[in-house]
């Protein structure tokens, strides 16, 4: 077993407070949160959180598949523009 | 002739040398096969008996994932990367190197052969 293994998923407890106070109302509200590096477990299925990415908050819906993943993947922290050069290249090569 | 999982083997290569050209086998696990098949490590592919590869065959068989099986199912850990939307998923879409790496130089591995721009007039007299 890998230390890392040992030591188990990071969570951010009141954020799982937040959705388990959610579950037993049975409610969906948009989460907002700030801890991008919280695994998403099991219980987050279904919810929406808005992740902060530095600048706003991403909506993130949390589905199956997602599990085990970190809330910050879903989040993008870049946006990346063309390159100056580039529309012209697409002009004169044609791909 | 040895063919295991749709590959043929080197015929003059030691047997555990040869089972690594199958996708999926390493050293180690080439010898682990063997070592259950209950084959020497030293013996040629030329040398083996149909028994013998029969032993190989079920091991890998039972063990193991090689080959298309793999390979499929590489692909579609990376499309699950894409498909949710992770980082990492954007990152294989684009062709770039997933972990952090630095990709103001170097990482020419993942972006392939170099692409020159342009550039200002001195590059682009250099041609």
């Amino acid at each position: 077993m890998s230390r890392s293994l040992k030591k188990g998923p990071y969570l951010d407890f009141g954020l799982i407070e937040k959705i388990e106070k959610l579950n037993t109302q049975k409610q969906k509200k948009v989460i907002k949160t700030w801890s991008r590096s919280c695994t998403i477990t099991p219980d987050f299925v279904g919810h929406t959180f808005a992740v902060h990415n530095g600048n706003k908050f991403i909506p993130v819906y949390v589905s199956e598949n997602m599990v085990g993943h970190k809330l910050g993947e879903f989040s993008h922290t870049r946006t990346f523009r063309a390159h100056s050069g580039q529309r012209k290249e697409e002009k004169a090569g044609g791909k | 002739m040895a063919r295991i999982a749709g590959v043929d083997l080197p015929k003059n290569k030691r047997v555990v040398i040869g089972l690594t050209t199958i996708f999926g086998i390493g050293i180690p696990t080439s010898q682990r096969i063997l070592a259950k098949a209950g084959i020497s490590e030293d013996k040629k592919v030329s040398q083996l008996t149909d028994d013998e590869v029969n032993h190989i065959r079920n091991e890998i068989s039972n063990e193991i994932k090689v080959e298309g099986a793999l390979k499929s199912e590489v692909a579609m850990n990376i499309k699950r990367l894409m498909d949710i939307g992770t980082y990492r998923g954007k990152r294989h879409r684009k062709g770039l190197p997933l972990r952090g790496q630095r990709t103001r130089t170097n990482a020419r591995t993942r972006k392939g052969k170099k692409k020159t721009v342009a550039g200002k007039k001195k590059a682009a007299a250099k041609k």
